[in-house]
C-alpha cells in the first residue's frame, strides 16, 4: 500500500486525517517557514547565543574557561578607551551616512528623473556596480598610493601650485577612513533609492506643477517624502556596514585609529574571546537600537 | 564478500599505520637503519605553519627533494601563530613558532618534547639556545631568552627547566637580533639611540609594530634610551611599569608622532619604501625587500644594543608513528645546513652556523656571519642584489650582533594586562 502522503490528490482520501492537516492553514505556514526558520536558527540564532554564553567566560593566555562572570563587561564598561571607540563609531556612521546620502541621492535624482529613456537609465546604472567587481580590500588599498605624501594627489597639487608642501592629513586619518567608506559603500545608497524614485507616479510631479510647486518645492515636499522607505533601507545598510567594519578602519588610519569592530577584532587575534564576544554583544545591541530608531522615522512594510 | 568490502574500507591513513609499525620494527632490529621506510615515507605529508619569514616554498620544494615527503606549510601573522598553537592542536604537525609563543602555549599541552639524542647537530647548536651564553662570558639578555623555555622535564613535560635536560621543546632554527629601520637619505644625520624613535624631529614619519609582545620591547628600549627610567627587568614588567610605558607612547601617538602602525612585514616595506615613514621598528628582512626595491634603508645598529628573537620547531603532541619519524627526519635535515645557509643569506642566522657554511660562498659567509668587505655583489636566495663589493652588513659580525642583544621578545607574568593596556594604546 502506498503512503498516504504521496497520492494528495486522490478524491478516495478526502476526510483522512492526513488531509484535513493538509486544510490546516497554519500549519501549513510554518512548514513553508521551517526551511527558512531552521537555516536562521542554525547560523544566526544559535552562534549569537553563544557569543552571549562565551561572553559571561573568563580567558587565560591560551584558553578560555567556562564561567559566569561579569569581568568582561566590567573591564569593557570600566575602560574610557571604550567610550571613546564607541563615539568613533558613532562619528564615522555618521559622517559616512550623511556623505552617502547627499552623493546617493543625487545620483539616484539624475538617474531617476533625468535620463528618459530606460535603456540609459539602465547603462547608467550598470556602470555604477562596475567598481563592485573587484574586490573590497583591493579598492580600499588602491587608494594608499593615490593619497600618500609622496602619491598622485599631493603630487598634483605641488605641480598645480596649489600647497608648497604635500598635506599629511589625506591619509593614515580620519579623512582616509571616511573616504573610502564613502567609496566603498555609496551604492548600498543609490541602489534603493533609485528603486523607490522609480515607483514614484509622475502623475503627482505633474500635479505638484500644475498647482505651482517649483523644482525645489516638488523635491521636497513630493519626492523627498516619498523616497523615504528607499533613504531608510540605504541607511541601514550603510550604518551597520560601517559599524561593523574593522579592515578599513586599520588599513586607511594606518592602524591609528579604533572602532568597536577593531577592538573586537584585537581581542580576537590575542585570544581574548570572552572579551571579544562581550563587545560583539554590546555592538549588537547597540546597531539593533540605532536601527529600532531609524524605524520609528519609518515604517518601511507600510511603504514598501 | 565482507573480505573484499574491508580490504576496500581500508584507508590510506590505516595502510601508513600498518606500515609505520612495522616500519619501526624493522628499524628496531637493524639498529641505525632508519633509512628502512625510506619509500613508505614518500606518501606523507607534514603540515607545518609559521610566520612568513621561514614558511618559503622553496624549503618545501627543497624537503621534497631531498626528503622524498610532502611539507605543506601555511604562513600566518604572529597572533595568528599563536592562537593556531593553542587552539588548534589538530590542524598542524609541526609548528614553526618563536620562542616567547612557546611559552605561552607550551602548558597548553599541544606540542610534545623532542628526544635530543635523536638531534644528529644537537652538539653543534649554537650556546644561546642551550645554555643561554653565545661565549662562556657573555651575560644573558632580558626577556624570554630561548634557553628559558628551551627544555622541558620529559616527553610529556609541561613545565621548562633550565639545565639541558635531553628534552627541548623546540628545535630552535632561525633568530636574528632586531633594531630600528632608518632612511638615511630622508634623515641625513647619523641616528646611534633608540629615543630617536620619539624625537619630534621625526614627527608624522615614525612607526612601530603593532604586535603588543614584540613592541612592548621596543617601546622599552626607547623608554630606557630615553633616560626615563630603567627597568629591573625589561622582559617582566609590573603593572606600573606597563602603564609608564604605554602612556610614554600614548602622549607620542596623540602628538601625531607616528604615521602608522604595522603588523604585517609588507605593510612595514611600504612604508618605508614609499617614504611615508623614516624610522620605525623594522624585521631584517624588510630591509632586504626595501633595498632590492634600489632605495636606501639601513638597519641601524644602536648604542643600547638590539632588541632579539628566536624561532624553532615544535611538534604537535598529536603525531606518532611515521608522521613523526619523518618529523624529526625533517628536522635534522633542516639543521644539517641546506635551510640555514637558504635563511643566513636574507641575513638571519641559523642554529647550527656551522653546518650553513658549507651551504654559502666564501663571500656570502664572510658577509653575511663575520661582518667583513663583500668582494663580490651578494645577492639573496632570490637574486636581488643586496649589497656589493666594498659593503659591509650593517651592525657587523655574529658575536658583534648577537653579542649585542639587549632583551629577547617576551611573555611578561603581566601578558594580559599589557594586552589590554596595549589595545587601549591602539585605541587611544
Amino acid at each position: 500500500m502506498p503512503p498516504e502522503g504521496a497520492r494528495p490528490s486522490l478524491p478516495l482520501l478526502t476526510g483522512s486525517p492526513m488531509n484535513k492537516l493538509r486544510e490546516n492553514n497554519a500549519l501549513k505556514g510554518w512548514m513553508m517557514l521551517s526551511p527558512l526558520a531552521l537555516v536562521l536558527l542554525a547560523f544566526l540564532v544559535t552562534p549569537i547565543i553563544m557569543i552571549t554564553v562565551v561572553s559571561f567566560w573568563r580567558a587565560t593566555e591560551f584558553s578560555i574557561i567556562p564561567a559566569f562572570v561579569w569581568e568582561n563587561y566590567d573591564f569593557l564598561f570600566g575602560s574610557p578607551v571604550t567610550y571613546t571607540v564607541f563615539f568613533n563609531t558613532f562619528k564615522y556612521a555618521l559622517i559616512t551616512w550623511a556623505a552617502t546620502f547627499v552623493i546617493g541621492f543625487t545620483v539616484a535624482y539624475y538617474l531617476a528623473f533625468h535620463i528618459r529613456t530606460q535603456t540609459w537609465q539602465i547603462a547608467l546604472f550598470l556602470l555604477c556596480t562596475i567598481p563592485f567587481w573587484t574586490s573590497n580590500i583591493i579598492r580600499m588599498i588602491s587608494w594608499i598610493p593615490f593619497l600618500g605624501r609622496n602619491g598622485i594627489a599631493n603630487s598634483a597639487l605641488i605641480s598645480w601650485g596649489v600647497i608648497d608642501e604635500p598635506v599629511e592629513w589625506l591619509l593614515f586619518s580620519d579623512f582616509a577612513v571616511i573616504l573610502a567608506f564613502v567609496h566603498l559603500y555609496t551604492l548600498f545608497m543609490v541602489v534603493p533609492i533609485f528603486n523607490t524614485m522609480m515607483r514614484i507616479d509622475r502623475s503627482l510631479i505633474e500635479a505638484a506643477r500644475d498647482a505651482g510647486a517649483n523644482g525645489i518645492q516638488i523635491l521636497w515636499n513630493v519626492i523627498l517624502p516619498l523616497t523615504k522607505p528607499g533613504i531608510m533601507i540605504g541607511t541601514i545598510f550603510v550604518v551597520t556596514l560601517v559599524m561593523g567594519d574593522f579592515i578599513t578602519v586599520r588599513f586607511m588610519s594606518g592602524s591609528q585609529s579604533a572602532n568597536v569592530g577593531r577592538l573586537i577584532s584585537n581581542d580576537i587575534a590575542l585570544l581574548q574571546y570572552p572579551s571579544a564576544s562581550a563587545t560583539a554583544i554590546v555592538l549588537l545591541l547597540t546597531v539593533l537600537i540605532v536601527i529600532g530608531i531609524l524605524l520609528r522615522f519609518v515604517d518601511i512594510r507600510k511603504e514598501l | 564478500m565482507t573480505m573484499f568490502t574491508n580490504r576496500n574500507g581500508l584507508s590510506r591513513r590505516t595502510l601508513l599505520k600498518g606500515a609505520a609499525s612495522t616500519a619501526l620494527v624493522a628499524s628496531a632490529s637493524t639498529l641505525g637503519a632508519p633509512m628502512v621506510w625510506a619509500q613508505n615515507i614518500k606518501d606523507v605529508t607534514i603540515r607545518q605553519f609559521g610566520t612568513g619569514v621561514s614558511n618559503l616554498n622553496e624549503v618545501a620544494t627543497k624537503v621534497k627533494e631531498d626528503l622524498g615527503f610532502t611539507l605543506e606549510m601555511t604562513a600566518l601573522d604572529t597572533d595568528s601563530v599563536t592562537q593556531r598553537a593553542a587552539t588548534q592542536p589538530n590542524s598542524f604537525d609541526i609548528a614553526d613558532i618563536e620562542y616567547f609563543i612557546c611559552k605561552k602555549v607550551w602548558a597548553a599541552g599541544n606540542l610534545q618534547a623532542m628526544d635530543t639524542t635523536k638531534l644528529t647537530n644537537y652538539d653543534k647548536i649554537v650556546g644561546i639556545f642551550r645554555d643561554g651564553k653565545l661565549t662562556p662570558e657573555s651575560t644573558i639578555a632580558q626577556g624570554t631568552a630561548p634557553h628559558t623555555v628551551g627544555f622541558t622535564s620529559g616527553q610529556n613535560g609541561t613545565d621548562f627547566v633550565n639545565e639541558e635536560s635531553g628534552w627541548m621543546t623546540l628545535i630552535p632554527t632561525i633568530y636574528n637580533a632586531d633594531t630600528l629601520g632608518i632612511r638615511p637619505d630622508l634623515i641625513g644625520r647619523p641616528i646611534s639611540k633608540w629615543s630617536e624613535l620619539l624625537n619630534p624631529e621625526f614627527k608624522g614619519k615614525a612607526s612601530i609594530l603593532d604586535i603588543s609582545s614584540i613592541g612592548i620591547m621596543d617601546m622599552a628600549m626607547v623608554v630606557e634610551s630615553m633616560g626615563e627610567y630603567t627597568y629591573p627587568d625589561k622582559g617582566n614588567m609590573t603593572r606600573e611599569e606597563i602603564d609608564m610605558t604605554l602612556g610614554i607612547f600614548t602622549e607620542a601617538k596623540k602628538n601625531g608622532q607616528f604615521r602608522a602602525f604595522w603588523k604585517s612585514f609588507d605593510e612595514s616595506v611600504n612604508l618605508m619604501a614609499s617614504g611615508e615613514v623614516v624610522i620605525q621598528s623594522m624585521w631584517s628582512p624588510a630591509i632586504t625587500a626595501v633595498k632590492s626595491q634600489g632605495v636606501p634603508c639601513v638597519y641601524q645598529p644602536l648604542e643600547e644594543g638590539y632588541r632579539s628573537w628566536g624561532g624553532g620547531l615544535g611538534i604537535s603532541a598529536a603525531l606518532s608513528g611515521l608522521e613523526l619519524e619523518a618529523a624529526y627526519e625533517y628536522i635534522n635535515w633542516y639543521l644539517s645546513g641546506w635551510v640555514g645557509g637558504f635563511l643566513m643569506r636574507q641575513g638571519y642566522y641559523s642554529a647550527v652556523p656551522e653546518t650553513s657554511k658549507a651551504f654559502m660562498s666564501a663571500d656570502e659567509w664572510g658577509y653575511w656571519f663575520e661582518g667583513k668587505e663583500a668582494e663580490g655583489d651578494i645577492t639573496s636566495p632570490f637574486g636581488d642584489k643586496l649589497a656589493g663589493t666594498g659593503d659591509t652588513r650593517d651592525g657587523g659580525s655574529f658575536e658583534d650582533r648577537m653579542g649585542a642583544v639587549a632583551c629577547w621578545n617576551s611573555v611578561m607574568d603581566e601578558n594580559q594586562y599589557m594586552v589590554r593596556k596595549w589595545n587601549e594604546f591602539i585605541a587611544a
